[in-house]
């Protein structure tokens, strides 16, 4: 094994094929996590060459590197504290000088540079002469082709990573900024005379940050140079004698220099072809992102990406059931077993946490589609264009074009999850457009809020059932929407707000390997930050729902019911010829043996396979086998009995089970509300089952059940809960089902929202907001709607109409970037609003 | 005259760049600068925003923002 470490960064602009030549180094070692505090994803992997072992970051694909954004500050701060022996600049030798700009910041940084020509094959393609070594001649360090994509080219740029650290050559190129030189060098004074600062920073690099007027220079001199104010009001009387001097800010004479630099490069070392060939992306864009084809094409892919997530998704989460499934079974084998009328503490809870994990397993399969898709989506280039198409529709709500994917993953039409909606907000470069797409994905219609909206469409709007479903799938988007706004005009004024500025790269075909990596890495974050969490919430909900518990007199009565149904089966004993083998405890047993026998046979279809497990049961224990498979005439009589002994622990444990839900601290908290609920028309019942839902949405169906006495299918949910609730209308499941619509995140939603914002503060306000608002909305829709003596039919079109209005109303408003335009801009009708 | 005044299909040359903190500094990342010649390839089917190509790529900027591009056709 390698002795020594060697730490490598890996750099580049976006779409430079930056993470196919870190794949093509370091094969499958690597690991993604995130940098500390901030949502920007880090990657690191590593690999071993002439017994040196490389650890190679890949750092954020960033354009520059200034403050403005979190990957440049991210990138920049990974340079300057972490001293990687070399950084590997990626560069898109197709489209050399806009690379080139950020190679020379980095040199400036003076750190050790390989500079790392790839997507040569492009840049042949299309017909470029690059001279590498007259590159390696001009910028004075290692210039390296390669051809990723295809797997040339990494050996040698191993060999000169290794090779760069034992000739650790500093290049003597640098830029002539002109007229700003003089600038330069007054500021480099005061900063080279600092003992640390000088060591540890690039003096010239500090002193030109300064002159550009850099936020994040000012704050690193503000925590190292002994006298950080003298320096600042050097560096600002410097940029206003700049400005007074040529008319101009410093940092445009720097970024105009750089690029200078870069033209003159490219003209000495590159070959344009003299003529000019429109490329075969912008040929397919002439259609992709046309008035009429554009928007078509678009419905189209995001209508495949449904019908292959959701619904074939759905239907591999159906295939993969069993797998969950045995894990439960495994479970309850493993733990302490069952008991007559509760079970020990030990088995229900430790049941209940398999239960609420596998049930957000069960969705894996759903997941890894979606963040496959997502990955073809973003490495095929569509994504870009996507955002291209929409983004006027979506700015004037307060959020960005590529709010768009998230939408869809967390359900704008019916089914979706707003875990990777949540997730995917993460390639929104404008924070408050960002923050305003967090805030309405869980607002979307997600998977698991369909069976409670079923059964309440089944029970109360069962004659209009699929116009009651089109009305909640679409009424969402027409909430979401105005609340985006609103949000971004009030709470989300402040944060800051990006330019739309977007490179729209070539079209690429995406590679298998490469979506399969992003997916699978994509579903392991998923899986450590998720499932933990949801495993330790499972607990406390547990305890809200189970506690205090039955008290004494009631469970003296349950205790009763369970002495005279054994009382009977072993009356019935009594007359049969096992008398005097099975005893009054053996009936639990019995039972017990009875149940397993059943689960040993699950998914078992082959005839001798079965044979061959209940020879196994009989085996074990002839005198329960008789009983439970009727051998005999013993076994048969017995059998019947022993079933009404079953009926009767059924009946017990589930009335009990109710009864220790309605008593429990969540059923008293449902009590509490009933004062505040009413006017939505929620009665402490159905505050129960929404309380309940807060865990995972797919509980309030489940909760429902129980409470109404009924474990099974969906459907007898739906009777049980219309005869169980003689006065709700179809007014009061129009009021819950909006509830459901605007419900707050549920608890792995809720922690996602925490990642992606990185503030509690934030998901804090999401899951209080949402309560709020779903509770305005559903009273409003009750009060409103018996005031007016409208029905539930009526009612809820009434609202559909207002939810359109305040739509449109809200798209008039303009937006802050809006206003301030208008304010700095002399009014002058321009043609490009006329639409 | 400014970029958002020309129509899709026409070329022009940058001759200055009016903005500066995030909006001006992201500009001239992307390589706007004096003397880069820009065609101004298609608007969105939403007329907003629109594509622009120049030094061999296309970025796509809003109407808003090409107001601070001075050109000269």
């Amino acid at each position: 094994m390698g002795s020594k470490n060697l730490l490598v960064a890996l750099a580049g602009q976006p779409n430079c094929g930056k993470s196919t030549v870190f794949n093509m180094l370091t094969g499958a070692r690597q690991h993604v996590a995130n940098y500390p505090g901030v949502t920007v994803e880090k990657k690191a992997g590593t690999f071993s060459f002439d017994d040196i072992r490389v650890e190679l970051v890949d750092l954020p694909g960033t354009y520059s590197l200034t403050s403005y954004s979190m990957e440049e500050r991210v990138a920049r701060d990974f340079l300057l504290g972490d001293d990687p022996g070399v950084v590997v600049d990626v560069a898109d030798a197709s489209n050399l000088k806009r690379n080139l700009y950020l190679t020379l910041q980095l040199m400036e940084m003076e750190v050790p540079i390989i500079l790392n020509l790839n997507m040569m094959d492009v840049a042949e393609r299309r017909g470029q002469k690059i001279d590498v070594a007259k590159l390696e001649d001009c910028l004075g360090i290692p210039v390296v082709p390669t051809k990723a994509k295809k797997g040339e080219g990494g050996k040698a740029l191993k060999a000169r990573i290794i090779d760069s650290v034992a000739t650790s050559r500093k290049s003597a190129f640098k830029i002539d900024y002109g007229v700003l030189e003089p600038y330069i060098s007054e500021l480099e004074g005061p900063l080279a005379e600092d003992p640390v600062l000088c060591v540890q920073y690039p003096v010239r690099w500090f002193a030109i940050k300064l002159l550009e007027g850099d936020a994040g220079a000012v704050e690193l001199l503000e925590r190292t140079h002994s006298e950080a104010d003298r320096v600042v009001v050097l560096a600002e009387s410097c940029r206003e004698r700049i400005q007074e001097e040529t008319g101009s800010a410093a940092e445009r004479h720097i970024a105009f220099a750089r690029h200078g630099e870069c033209a003159r490069i490219t003209r000495e070392a590159v070959i344009l072809p003299t003529e000019k060939r429109r490329s075969l992306s912008d040929r397919a864009d002439k259609y992709v992102c046309s008035r009429i084809f554009g928007p078509i094409i678009l419905i189209g892919i995001l209508l495949l990406l449904y019908e292959v997530s959701i619904v074939f998704g759905n239907w591999l989460a159906l295939q993969a059931w069993p797998v969950w499934g045995s894990l439960e079974r495994f479970a309850a084998d493993v733990l302490p077993q069952a008991g007559f009328m509760s079970d020990p503490l030990l088995r229900s809870l430790g049941l209940w946490v398999v239960k609420s994990t596998t049930a957000i397993l069960n969705y894996l399969p759903i997941f890894f589609l979606l963040f496959g898709l997502i990955a073809v989506l973003e490495d095929s280039g569509y994504m870009p264009r996507m955002a291209f198409i929409l983004d006027r529709l979506f700015r004037r709500f307060g959020l960005h074009g590529q709010s768009t994917l998230p939408m869809i993953l967390g359900g704008v039409y019916v089914g979706g999850c707003a875990i990777p909606g949540v997730m995917a907000t993460k390639a929104i470069p404008d924070e408050r457009a960002r923050l305003a797409t967090i805030m309405i994905i869980p607002m979307m219609n997600c998977l698991a809020k369909v069976p409670l909206y079923l059964i309440l469409i089944g029970a109360y709007f069962a004659d209009t059932g699929g116009i009651a479903l089109f009305f909640i799938a679409t009424v969402t988007l027409f909430m979401a929407l105005p609340v985006a706004k609103l949000l971004s005009l009030t709470v989300l004024r402040k944060r800051p707000s990006a330019p739309f500025i977007m490179e729209m790269p070539p079209y690429h075909i995406p590679t298998i390997s490469g979506v399969l990596r992003r997916a699978f890495e994509r579903v392991w974050l998923f899986l450590k930050k998720i499932v933990t969490v949801v495993a330790a919430v499972a607990v406390v909900v547990y305890v809200l729902i189970n506690y205090p518990g039955l008290t004494a007199n009631r469970e003296a009565h349950y205790q009763q019911m369970q002495d005279t149904a054994v009382t009977a089966f072993m009356k019935d004993v009594q007359k049969t010829g096992l008398k005097g083998e099975l005893t009054a405890n053996e009936v639990l047993p019995i039972i017990l043996f009875g149940e397993s026998l059943k689960h040993a046979k699950i998914g078992v279809k082959d005839k001798d396979k079965a044979a061959a497990i209940n020879l196994e049961f009989k085996v074990k224990n002839p005198v329960y086998y008789s009983v439970v498979k009727r051998v005999g005439k013993d076994g048969k009589k017995l059998n019947k009995s022993l079933k009404k002994v079953i009926k009767v622990r059924k009946k017990i444990r589930r009335e009990a089970r109710a009864e220790r839900f309605e008593t429990s601290f969540l059923g008293t908290m449902g009590r509490a509300l009933e004062p505040v609920t009413q006017w939505a028309g929620f009665n402490w019942r159905i505050n129960i089952a929404l309380l309940s839902a807060f865990a995972a949405k797919e509980n309030s169906a489940a909760t429902l059940g129980s409470i109404y006495g009924i474990d099974g299918s969906e459907k007898s949910v739906q009777e049980s809960m219309k005869a169980g609730e003689t006065g709700f209308t179809p007014l009061h499941a129009l009021a819950l089902m909006l509830f459901m619509a605007l419900y707050p995140p549920c608890v792995p939603t809720s922690i996602m929202v925490r990642h992606q914002s990185n503030s509690t503060k934030w998901m804090l306000f999401s899951i209080v907001y949402q309560t709020l608002l779903g509770l305005f909305v559903a009273s409003l829709v009750f009060t409103g709607g018996r005031l007016l003596g409208l029905t539930g039919f009526q009612t809820m079109w009434t609202f559909y109409g207002l939810c359109v209005a305040t739509t449109l109303g809200m798209a008039m408003i303009p937006t802050p970037e809006e206003k301030e335009t208008v304010s700095t801009t002399t009014v002058k009708p321009c043609k490009e609003n006329c639409s | 005259m400014t970029l958002n005044e020309l129509e899709p299909g026409t070329r022009c040359v940058m001759k200055d760049l009016t903005a500066d903190g995030a909006l001006g500094q992201r500009l001239m990342d992307l390589g706007f600068f004096p003397g880069v010649e820009i065609e101004i390839v298609r608007n969105a089917p939403l007329i907003d925003p629109v594509v622009l190509h120049l030094d061999g790529y296309h970025v796509s900027i809003r109407h808003n923002e090409a107001k601070v591009i001075e050109v000269e056709s």
